[in-house]
């Protein structure tokens, strides 16, 4: 076990690390901030995506002391300073983007990824860029919508189709 | 104008707010102090005989605490099945022994063969490995009809054959329905499989078992759409726990479709290891062995007979499907290819005389049972499939064939049980029909075959019979419990109120939906009515959410609870304000004497309840809290038309979804935008089944698809943006919400759209394929194309 340290959130945390610990269960165990969550074992599903130094990355595949000094941002610090909901995280829950909500923090931090590659990204745009990310609720549907939205594009309104 | 809230309303979701940020609560971020973690070794073949198993090794690893096997079980209960089908002889069912960890025999890859529990999760895979299993491998049954040929190798060698069940449904039509085949003007047979699918909720199952010493009681933190269901199969079938010792809590579930519904052999497991070792035991499942633990859902294998006359009036439907059980009978596994299916073969049509024949086959794969739909989807498919078929054979539209046959009198009685309350068919096609400009289509096949490519419109017809189930009658047919639902009201002292319901949310909104129904019903703001679910400790005995029933069933029991509060506190009302109880109006949250300006707020009567200075007590208890059983007497039958454009790529077979559009009815709606998105995502696992998800088995029973490299789940970039329409609404006429149910519409509707309109671009190229089984690979799509 060794100790590794990393800004999370704009705040410098410690927690141990044995070698073969992933980013995602120093997070969740040692840390013990469980908004990032694991969905499989085969980095497929991305409902571990967590920004490492600004670039986005399924914490599955990521060992905690290969990033010891990182900046890591997870849903945990996607909120606004007065806590209330970012702008991505505002768009999901008005264009009801999520149901059981167990993709959705990977969901929301792949977003955010994308609207900082391409802040005005098409339909299309959208849904290539969220192939690494699987939901099994929505139907990506209103995912797609939410992004759109949060990218200050008009989308339709729910329920109203 | 839509309403801000309210049944009708959409407002956000309260539940959003602590997904979005992290703070949700699954069972997974659930950890009690000094837990150990159990990891299960599993089978690696399909069948064999367990010679010996050496722990010794596994045991002398440093962290491991202990290590279990079958012979730990002795005097334990087997994980018990819910639902008992009778055969066609009058006979039960066949139904062996599903131990908790194998005894003697492995009999699908992932049957738990040991269990090793350690200080973490990692030590106890390592231990795991350690583990000395002698398995003389068997000759494994994984083909449904080659495990019921003479001398086929036996799932369960104390059972007579791998047959569970020969069930025929409705038996004494069976000559009938014969008759009516033989002399048809007209008979469209189709062979076809319904493939085995994974459910795949986005979280993996996990369960924490612990045990408190000082009041001998035990407490299971499990990711199920039905605490209750499971504390009761657990405790009194399993391990011999009585409820008042055993409390089953679900927090936040992460996604269910069906296959969170059934007692699973690690929550027996952990709860069971807890007590023993008097420490809580978790287990976080992982992907891999999701796919060779939870219970799959489909695969049958069916011929479907449509018989007609000479006017193309359906005369007769005649199916024979081998369903297949896997290597164990899940908790509701018998009831879905029978009573979950033989009843819903009539569609949406007037055919006199159905026959269905079912046999349900032990093999050694995984247990199937009940995924989004749960037979509905299987007889959906077969029935909109043939009548297709039946269209092109016939050289008429299909659109046209199907109106022509549509039931358009209600109440009707079918001739498979089930008596629809209320319906309309032409509704939802004509609905439909206008969202699709069906007239434009000849252009936009032009403009595809400019680009090369074949476009195809597929459109069907589907209803479902939801809002599982009236007691009394499921009971005749097999189920060991009744399907009622309740919801608990308590009202505090200074007006807000706490609903206490036995339906689950993993995903459907209930604590938003709910709330709009009771605020509704009251006059109050939403924001004052929390939503309590998912704890066996703080809501009533409830047989949980599955079958598209919450708010049919559910709700119904909150709307009853409401009812019998509101009911109460006018009493309360008429003694504080002197006036007579009949003339006491409730209305936007302020009780009135009617004739009178006389009037009290919500608050000042609920405190009244509490606070009982100026109160009848010589004729009313104090306290505000009611509660509520609800048995339905009927189904709830939702239907619709649903249509899809596809576009094929003759040069490779791939499918590409242009376009697809849903008009449902289900009845009233609470909250629209939950509703759509309800039906988004049965639309999404609905496309999945049609083209490209496929749980593979090798002849050996090896699974071949069990991790999503393998397994292939529908992305955003397979699917379209929906339309989908929800305004032809007959409400329930029997449950006080008028009520149908959502969930599992789109994916029950959305198969046969897909096929449908697959054949139909290959028509456009001159390719008259019959069928072409699910998934429509590119691969299997090019082949049939090549004749």
């Amino acid at each position: 076990m060794t100790n590794v340290t990393m800004t999370v959130n704009g705040k410098s945390r410690t927690a141990a690390a044995e070698g073969r610990t992933l980013l995602v269960d120093w997070l969740r165990e040692g840390l013990r901030m469980t908004g990032t969550h694991v969905g499989c074992d085969t980095s497929q599903c991305g409902a571990c995506v967590v920004h490492v130094n600004g670039v986005a990355m399924k914490s599955c595949s990521v060992l905690a002391q290969e990033v010891d000094g990182a900046e890591v941002t997870t849903i945990e610090g996607m909120a606004n300073a007065d806590g209330s909901l970012g702008t991505i995280q505002q768009a999901f829950q008005d264009y009801h983007g999520l149901q059981c909500g167990f993709c959705t923090p990977g969901m929301v931090m792949s977003a955010a990824a994308l609207l900082k590659e391409n802040p005005r990204p098409t339909e299309a745009d959208v849904r290539h860029y969220l192939e690494g990310n699987i939901c099994r609720c929505t139907g990506y549907h209103n995912i797609v919508k939410a992004v759109m939205a949060a990218s200050g594009q008009q989308v339709a309104p729910v329920a109203a189709e | 104008m839509p309403k801000d809230t309210g049944i009708g309303a959409s407002p956000k979701r309260r539940e959003d707010v602590r997904f979005l940020t992290g703070k949700g609560r699954y069972t997974d971020d659930i950890n009690v102090a000094g837990q150990a973690h159990v990891v299960f070794l599993r089978s690696d073949v399909a069948h064999g005989r367990i010679k010996s198993i050496d722990t010794s090794a596994a045991e002398a690893i440093d962290g491991v605490v202990r290590v279990f096997t079958a012979k730990d079980f002795e005097g334990v209960g087997g994980i018990p099945c819910g639902w008992q089908i009778t055969d066609r002889q009058g006979n039960p069912m066949q139904e062996p022994k599903h131990p908790i960890l194998a005894e003697g025999k492995v009999r699908h890859v992932g049957d738990p063969i040991a269990a090793v529990v350690a200080e973490s999760a990692s030590i106890a895979r390592l231990a795991c490995e350690a583990i000395e299993v002698d398995i003389e491998a068997l000759p494994a049954v994984v083909d449904m009809k080659a495990a019921l040929s003479d001398g086929a190798p036996k799932v369960h060698d104390d059972l007579t054959s791998n047959l569970c069940y020969d069930w025929g449904f409705v038996e004494e039509n069976r000559d009938a329905v014969a008759e009516a085949i033989n002399s048809a003007a007209h008979v469209t047979t189709l062979e076809l499989v319904n493939n085995r699918l994974v459910a795949n909720p986005m979280e993996p199952r996990v369960a924490v078992g612990d045990f408190a010493a000082h009041d001998q009681s035990s407490t299971l933190y499990t990711t199920s759409q039905n605490p209750h269901v499971i504390r009761l199969l657990m405790g009194a079938f399993v391990l011999g726990i009585p409820e008042h010792k055993l409390r089953v809590v679900a927090p936040d579930v992460g996604g269910g479709f069906g296959t969170k519904i059934f007692h699973y052999a690690e929550e027996a497991f952990c709860t069971f290891a807890a007590k023993q070792l008097e420490r809580a035991v978790k287990w976080t499942c992982t992907r891999s062995e999701a796919f060779m633990s939870d219970a799959h859902g489909r695969d049958h294998v069916t011929k479907i007979e449509l018989a007609l006359d000479a006017d193309n009036n359906f005369t007769a439907i005649r199916t024979e499907t081998y369903a297949n059980m896997g290597a164990y009978l899940s908790t509701f596994a018998p009831s879905v290819p029978t009573w979950l299916h033989g009843t819903l073969m009539a569609g949406n049509y007037k055919t006199p005389l159905v026959y269905v024949n079912v046999k349900a086959v032990f093999t050694n794969t995984v247990p199937v049972d009940a995924y989004r739909g749960a037979g509905r989807p299987e007889a959906t498919f077969q029935l909109e499939r043939v009548i297709d078929k039946a269209a092109r054979e016939l050289g008429v539209d299909p659109v046209d064939l199907r109106r022509q046959n549509f039931i358009r009198e209600f109440p009707y009685q079918t001739p498979v049980a089930v008596e629809y309350d209320t319906g309309d068919y032409d509704a939802t096609m004509d609905k439909l029909l206008s969202m699709i400009d069906r007239d434009g289509f000849a252009a936009r096949r032009k403009e595809s075959e400019s680009r090369g490519k074949l476009r195809g419109l597929g459109i069907n017809c589907y209803i479902e019979a939801c809002g599982i189930a009236p007691s009394n009658l499921v009971g005749q047919l097999g189920a060991r419990a009744g399907l009622y639902e309740s919801a608990t009201v308590r009202v505090n002292a200074t007006g807000g109120l706490v609903v206490m319901t036995g339906s689950h949310s993993h995903g459907q909104g209930h604590e938003t939906s709910f709330a709009q129904v009771v605020a509704d019903m009251i006059g109050i703001n939403e924001d004052q009515i929390e939503i309590v679910h998912g704890d066996t400790a703080n809501t009533p005995m409830g047989m949980g959410t599955y079958g598209s029933r919450s708010l049919a069933v559910g709700g119904s029991a909150m709307v009853r609870a409401t009812e019998k509060i509101i009911a109460k506190a006018k009493k309360i009302a008429a003694h504080i304000m002197e006036a007579a109880e009949g003339d006491i109006e409730l209305k936007e949250g302020r009780f009135t004497v009617a004739g009178t300006d006389k009037s009290l707020a919500w608050g000042d009567v609920t405190l009244a309840a509490y606070v009982p200075h100026n109160y009848p007590l010589t004729d009313l208890e104090p306290g505000l809290e009611e509660t509520a059983f609800y048995d339905p007497n009927n189904f709830t039958y939702p239907a619709g038309a649903y249509a899809c454009e596809v576009e094929v790529d003759p040069e490779t077979g791939q499918v590409q979804v242009l376009s697809f559009a849903a008009a449902d009815d289900f009845g009233n709606v609470v909250n629209p935008m939950i509703v759509e998105g309800q039906v988004h995502g049965g639309l999404a696992q609905g496309i999945g089944q049609a083209l490209l998800e496929n749980c593979a088995y090798d002849e050996n029973g090896q699974l071949l698809s069990a991790s999503y490299m393998d397994y292939a789940m529908p992305r955003a970039g397979d699917l379209p943006m929906f339309q989908v329409d929800h305004s032809c609404a007959t409400p329930c006429t029997h449950n006080p919400l008028g009520v149908k149910g959502c969930g599992e519409a789109g994916a029950i509707g959305s198969p046969p759209a897909i096929v449908n309109g697959v054949l139909d671009a290959l028509a456009s190229g001159g390719h008259n394929v019959g069928h072409i089984n699910m998934p429509l690979t590119p691969a299997r799509v090019w082949a049939a194309m090549q004749g």
